[in-house]
């Protein structure tokens, strides 16, 4: 039985497929933002090429469709903040600025990636642009990204955590824990819920007796908003904002950005064959709704980009990941001397 | 020299690190104002403070999982948990982060964090306030697992937790916790948590134990003794890693080894030490190593309880039976 949907508008695959409204906005921000949404998703259409191939071994958990809310959420952090992940994270990671080689290096293994081939795609590490990992525990980083704020409010800075997980994330006992705690200490965190509407298979529909998760948030007293997360400029906007008022000591915030991905939980396929409510006809209305797609509209409308320069961006891009995809196929793997060299600060028994 | 308990010298060890080193955080449940449940961090929040120690929710999975983003950040927090069977939720963080941001990270990331709980019987309730699972942690990689037997080990083993970079699971013999006073020197000195302590030397067999068994231990090496039989005790101290080559040295002397534990036979740290005897140093063995454990069943309540405990009478009657094979 399907109940009345709370988010309403947003989470209707028929709506929120004009253009963005990006009056306002600066040019050049804007331009950042379509190029860094176009690199994740040239870069997980190739990962998900390498899965299909057999090349990438790993699974792999594709965010498709949801780059606007790491791309947002990204342009208010800066690389002393702390930012953890799940297992849906290469656009996280690559929004802050992580680089492209060692992330696809990574995802096949080998030594030259993100974690040095100990990870693969589901267990990323880019320390230099604030990313402080992701594991693919659902839920798991919510309480490590809560003693990240804790450390952070006791150093006396401005930095701040932020934690990225799903809906799925919010039926597990340690995000309530963990609301409860950084709101009691007021500490300066973001929790990012990208809202897709479905955990692995099961749509929220079937999971919740509210398909908006922002009501956790209200319960613990913590500042939210909840934004299309198919919309670059409003994550921005809402995600700035709420870390502004935390880096200044007004607590934490939490972000319900309604979204969807495209393919499926895990693997480069659509998922319509298998959970509940997956139609085809929404998986296509939601392509309408693609996050680059209304970006680029609203700034080819406006007069931001011309088709010969978004052409040659595009081009820009997938040659860029394209000769990050052909050195890391090349690298090598770790060597077997990693196995167990830094199980304890001093070596572990053999 | 002043005498302390058990649980004093815990209390001492504590405050001396967190006066010498500020990155020294303390958290658990009622640890600040309340001082503990079993009065482990009573003063500390007066000393130190709110900001140093913290009062949490009751919600181990967070406490737990806090703990280690504090310690990526080089924090060293050190969480009390008030008993054992409340341990099991930090398990989600202990086994699939603490023990492996180390090399999931390739040395960038550590966890330098201490989880204290009270352990095992000796408070009349059953379960969960009174069980030995030491196995469970020994079992994940990455986690150094401590267990003192006296006021003396209790301050040194916990300074070095404390200091060490990798995540320790240290666990406390409530038995022990004012069982007994013992002269303390609160000095800062930390004891080496890579090595077994043997207790007694002797010459006839090899008593291994740790924890509040090391009492009964003790004692059942005192009775051999008045029968002329010369045992050897070791506490192991740090379960895990496990210090194996001190008691392969010892049973290379004896010949003969029992093993003593609180905790349930099956898969207990005493089958990994009869299994590295049998691997490495079988051709020593005179006898089959015999382990007096307590029985694969939950922890009982107290008068079943002091059927459940290993007790003198079972250790000496185990090194009687390894004593009489020739």
């Amino acid at each position: 039985m399907r109940r009345d949907s709370d988010l309403g508008g947003l989470a209707d695959p028929g709506r929120f497929s004009e253009p963005l409204e990006i009056a306002g906005n600066d040019a050049g921000t804007l331009l950042e933002y379509l190029r860094s949404m176009q690199l994740i998703r040239c870069a997980e259409e190739l990962i998900g090429e390498m899965v299909t191939e057999g090349v990438a071994k790993t699974p792999c958990h594709l965010g498709i469709g949801q780059e606007a809310v790491a791309v947002g959420v990204a342009s208010g952090l800066n690389a002393t903040d702390r930012v953890f992940g799940n297992h849906r994270s290469h656009s996280q990671f690559l929004a802050l600025g992580g680089d492209v080689y060692s992330l696809i290096a990574e995802v096949l293994g080998k030594a030259d990636g993100a974690s040095n081939g100990m990870g693969g795609s589901m267990h990323l590490y880019g320390a230099s642009v604030g990313f402080q990992g992701s594991v693919p525990l659902v839920g798991a980083t919510i309480p490590i990204a809560v003693g990240a704020a804790l450390a952070a409010k006791m150093g006396g800075g401005q930095e701040v955590a932020v934690a990225f997980f799903g809906d799925g994330a919010c039926e597990e006992g340690v995000f309530h824990e963990s609301l409860n705690l950084a709101s009691v200490y007021e500490l300066p965190i973001l929790f990012v819920v990208e809202n897709n509407l479905f955990s692995s298979h099961l749509d929220i529909q079937l999971r919740q007796p509210s398909d908006s998760v922002a009501r956790f948030a209200e319960a613990h007293r913590i500042q939210s908003r909840i934004v299309d997360g198919n919309d670059v400029v409003r994550v921005s906007a809402a995600a700035g904002e709420l870390i502004s008022r935390a880096r200044a000591g007004g607590g934490p915030g939490f972000l319900e950005a309604v979204t969807y991905r495209l393919r499926g939980h895990v693997g480069p396929n659509e998922d319509i064959d298998v959970g509940v409510h997956r139609k085809m006809q929404d998986v296509n209305a939601w392509k309408q709704r693609c996050p680059i797609k209304r970006l680029h509209a609203a700034m080819a409308g406006a007069g931001l980009i011309t088709p010969d320069e978004f052409d040659e961006q595009s081009r820009g891009v997938m040659s860029e990941v394209r000769s990050a995809v052909d050195r890391a196929r090349a690298a090598p793997y770790p060597d077997k001397s990693t196995l167990l060299d830094l199980v304890y600060s001093t070596r572990a028994r053999a | 020299m002043t005498e302390l308990t058990l649980v004093e010298a815990v209390t001492r060890a504590l405050a001396w690190e967190m006066n010498a080193d500020p990155a020294v955080i303390v958290l658990g449940e009622d640890v600040g104002l309340n001082g503990g449940v079993f009065r482990a961090t009573a003063g500390l929040q007066e000393r130190f403070g709110t900001q140093r120690v913290i009062d949490t929710p009751l919600a181990e999975t967070l406490i737990a999982g806090m703990s280690v983003g504090m310690a990526a950040e080089h924090l060293k927090p050190v969480a009390e948990i008030q008993f054992m069977g409340f341990i099991y939720p930090t398990i989600d963080h202990i086994l699939s982060h603490a023990g492996r941001l180390r090399t999931r990270t390739r040395g960038r990331l550590t966890c330098p964090m201490v989880l204290r709980a009270a352990f095992g019987g000796g408070i009349h309730a059953p379960e969960h306030h009174s069980e030995s699972t030491e196995a469970l942690f020994a079992h994940i990689p990455g986690i150094r697992v401590v267990i003192p037997s006296s006021p003396a080990r209790a301050y040194g083993l916990l300074l070095a937790a404390i200091r060490d970079p990798d995540p320790v699971v240290f666990l406390e013999p409530k038995r022990l916790y004012r069982m007994l006073k013992q002269p303390v020197a609160d000095d800062g000195e930390a004891l080496p948590l890579d090595v077994c302590f043997v207790l007694r030397e002797g010459t006839d067999l090899t008593l291994v134990s740790w924890g509040a068994m090391i009492v009964e231990t003790l004692a059942a090496a005192d009775r051999l003794a008045a029968e002329g039989i010369s045992a050897e005790v070791i506490d192991v101290a740090t379960i895990a890693p496990l210090d194996i080559d001190s008691i392969l040295e010892s049973v290379a002397r004896t010949g003969r080894c029992v093993i003593v534990h609180e905790a349930a036979r099956n898969n207990g740290v005493g089958a990994e030490i009869a299994a590295e005897l049998a691997d490495k140093g079988l051709l020593s063995l005179l006898a089959p190593v015999a382990r007096v454990t307590g029985y694969d069943t939950i922890m009982p309540l107290y008068q079943l309880e002091n059927d459940y405990l290993p007790d003198t009478a079972r250790i000496v009657a185990a090194a009687r039976q390894t004593l009489e094979v020739t």
